[in-house]
C-alpha cells in the first residue's frame, strides 16, 4: 500500500475543517487565530502535495510565500489583539460589540 | 511502506493536535496542540521532498509564530475560562453540519481526482535548496521583493500598534 498525495490533501481537508470550526466554535481571540495558522498550514500541505503530484517546485515556493504571509499576518493580528486587551482587559470576542446595530 | 507507517502515525498525531488545540479550555494546551500538528506537517513536507520548506515550517512555525502566541497568552493572561454557553442556539450544530458537509464534498470529489492539468515535467519534484532558490530568485522574484515590503509594513504597523494603540483617550495618538 502506497501512500499517494491524495492521502495528504485528504488529510489537510479534514485539517482546515478542524480550524474552520475552531474560528466558528471558539470566541477566545488568541484560540481563533490559532485556528486561522492551522487553515493556512492545512493549505500549504496540500500545496506540497499537489506539487508533488504534478512535479512541479512552484508549490513549495507558493508555501514559502504563504509562510511570509502568515507572519506577517501573525504579528499584526496579535499586536491588535493586545492593543485591543490593553484597552478593555477583554480577549473574548462577544464582548467586542460596538458595531452591534 | 515507511511512507506508510510515517503517514499514519503522523496523522494521527496531527489530527489529535488540531483537536485538542479546538477542544482545549486553556490557550497554552490550544497552543501546544497546534505545535504539534506544526511538527507532523514538517514530517509530510519531508516525505513528499519539500526539504527545505520543512526546515523553515520548524524555524518559522513551530519555533518563532508559536514562540510569539505563547509570548502573547502568557501577557495577556490564561487564567480567565470561556463560558462556553452560546447565545445563538442553533449556531453549533449548523457550524458541525456545514463543516462535516463541506469536509464531506471535498473528500468525495477528492476521490475522483485531486489534481487536474498535465504533468509535464518527468523527473519528480526536489524541493532542495538549490531548486527553491533558482525557482524563487527566478520566475518568482517579483513576488519576493513585495514580500519583503509586506513584512516592513507590519513591522512599521506594529511598532505603531505599540507606541500608540493602547491610550486611554479616544481616538488619541
Amino acid at each position: 500500500m502506497t501512500v499517494t498525495p491524495g492521502w495528504y490533501m485528504a488529510l489537510a481537508a479534514v485539517l482546515f475543517v478542524i480550524g474552520a470550526a475552531g474560528v466558528l466554535l471558539r470566541r477566545n481571540a488568541l484560540v481563533m487565530f490559532m485556528s486561522v495558522e492551522l487553515m493556512l498550514n492545512a493549505v500549504n500541505l496540500t500545496f506540497v502535495a499537489a506539487g508533488r503530484q504534478l512535479n512541479l517546485l512552484d508549490g513549495q515556493v507558493s508555501v514559502l510565500f504563504v509562510m511570509v504571509v502568515a507572519a506577517a499576518e501573525v504579528v499584526v493580528g496579535l499586536a491588535i489583539i493586545v492593543t485591543v486587551f490593553r484597552r478593555r482587559a477583554t480577549a473574548s470576542v462577544d464582548e467586542l460589540a460596538e458595531l452591534k446595530g | 511502506m515507511v511512507e506508510t507507517v510515517l503517514f499514519v502515525v503522523f496523522a494521527i498525531t496531527a489530527l489529535g493536535g488540531a483537536i485538542s488545540m479546538v477542544w482545549a479550555r486553556n490557550p497554552v494546551y490550544s497552543a501546544l496542540g497546534l505545535m504539534l500538528t506544526m511538527f507532523s506537517l514538517a514530517v509530510f513536507y519531508v516525505s513528499n521532498a519539500g526539504h527545505f520548506v520543512a526546515v523553515v515550517q520548524v524555524i518559522v512555525y513551530a519555533g518563532a509564530v508559536m514562540t510569539l502566541f505563547l509570548f502573547v497568552i502568557m501577557l495577556i493572561g490564561v487564567d480567565k475560562d470561556e463560558d462556553r454557553s452560546e447565545d445563538i442556539p442553533f449556531q453549533r450544530p449548523l457550524t458541525l453540519i456545514l463543516l462535516g458537509l463541506f469536509a464531506g464534498g471535498v473528500l468525495v470529489a477528492g476521490a475522483r481526482a485531486w489534481t487536474t492539468g498535465t504533468v509535464s515535467p518527468t523527473e519528480p519534484v526536489n524541493g532542495t535548496i538549490e531548486a527553491i532558490g533558482e525557482s524563487l530568485f527566478g520566475d518568482w522574484v517579483l513576488p519576493f521583493e513585495v514580500t519583503a515590503l509586506l513584512l516592513i509594513i507590519a513591522a512599521a504597523g506594529t511598532i505603531a500598534l505599540a507606541f500608540f494603540g493602547g491610550d486611554d483617550e479616544e481616538g488619541g495618538s
